[in-house]
């Protein structure tokens, strides 16, 4: 085995099929002297960041869903509050919809692009996170024009002429936090794919883009949950 | 062999089933579809795409078990903070209706 920075140590269990070969990885995993994660850190690092990140944003919806629980006055109905008139067909929700396709098209990029980086196809590689990269931004672009419309419209994170005053409380702080996610993604994923296409990982090898793209997976996993409970529910 | 190497066709097959799942979604919102038929949907709807994006996108599908108990266990943990969070919010509620302002 190379000592490579970064190389994965070699495995003293291989993986059995079926459902007690499973157990007796995991025990032997658990039980082993050195080390019991099989992955590059990096890889074991973000997962951990992800899980913390989920607390995050647990924690966010449930308060969210406590205040909706709590509050005596009518919840503002988010079908309406964004739906938009385009054309002079009155379409609801149709901005939240066109989002959360472009999300998942830059999560559907970005798997591409982590396989095309462990082919070594560099081009192809860099090419498709730069398209991940340009639909979160397009993504945030349309969250701006979100906010800036309810702004206008007179939401606060204290009150709101739509009814409960807890509803700019939830979404700005979730919405926002989300938001700020994705922009950090962008520049995150913009480096590596920059960095990729120069060659600098030919030596290291690319897990930092199956890395990266497990961080841009998360952002798409969290709107998924955000998609259902704040904009349907 | 370096990785995670699933075949591309995969990737687009997944990726074209979030799509149908939002649209189905979104329909949900759009057909009026209420009471606890909408309640039900939504959340199905949801755990199929997050279960979509986390085991195949993210290839928790193919890890070792150790690393996929590290992510998918402590989260339960937020299932009970959401218990008794409901709890205490259906008990506020009712002392607000009580004693309105």
């Amino acid at each position: 085995m190379s000592a490579q920075p970064g190389a994965v140590p070699s495995d003293p269990e291989p993986p059995r099929a079926g459902w007690p070969g499973r157990a007796a990885e995991l025990v032997s995993d658990l039980s082993g002297d050195r080390q019991m994660f099989y992955v590059p850190w990096g890889k074991a690092m973000m997962w951990i960041f992800l899980l913390s990140d989920t607390f995050i944003f647990g924690t966010f919806l449930t308060g969210y869903m406590s205040v909706r629980m709590a509050t005596t006055t009518g919840w503002p109905n988010p079908s309406e509050v964004f739906a938009l008139t385009i054309g002079g067909v009155h379409l609801p929700l149709i901005l939240i919809a066109i989002m959360t396709f472009v999300l998942i098209s830059s999560s559907g990029t970005m798997a591409m692009a982590v396989n095309y980086a462990y082919r070594r196809d560099r081009r192809r590689c860099a090419a498709l996170m730069a398209g991940t990269a340009v639909c979160g931004a397009l993504f945030v672009g349309m969250q701006a024009f979100e906010w800036s419309k309810l702004i206008a419209e007179g939401v606060r994170p204290w009150g709101n002429p739509m009814g409960s005053a807890q509803f700019g409380a939830s979404f700005f702080m979730i919405t926002g936090f989300h938001g700020m996610h994705v922009t950090a993604g962008v520049i995150y994923l913009a480096i590596v794919a920059w960095r990729v296409a120069h060659g600098a990982y030919e030596r290291k090898g690319y897990e930092i883009v199956e890395i990266a793209g497990l961080y841009w997976h998360f952002v798409d996993l969290v709107w998924v949950f955000i998609f259902a409970l704040f904009y349907l529910w | 062999m370096e990785g995670q190497q699933h075949p591309v066709g995969l990737y687009l097959k997944v990726w074209g089933l979030l799509f149908v799942l939002s649209a189905l979604s979104y329909l949900v919102d759009l057909l009026h579809v209420e009471g606890l038929l909408r309640w039900t949907l939504i959340l199905a709807l949801m755990m199929a795409k997050a279960a979509l994006i986390v085991a195949v996108f993210m290839h928790l599908r193919w890890e070792r078990l150790a690393l996929v108990c590290v992510v998918v266990i402590p989260p339960a943990a937020l299932l009970v903070l959401a218990g008794m969070m409901a709890t205490e919010s259906d008990y506020i509620f009712s002392l607000r209706s009580l004693y309105p302002r």
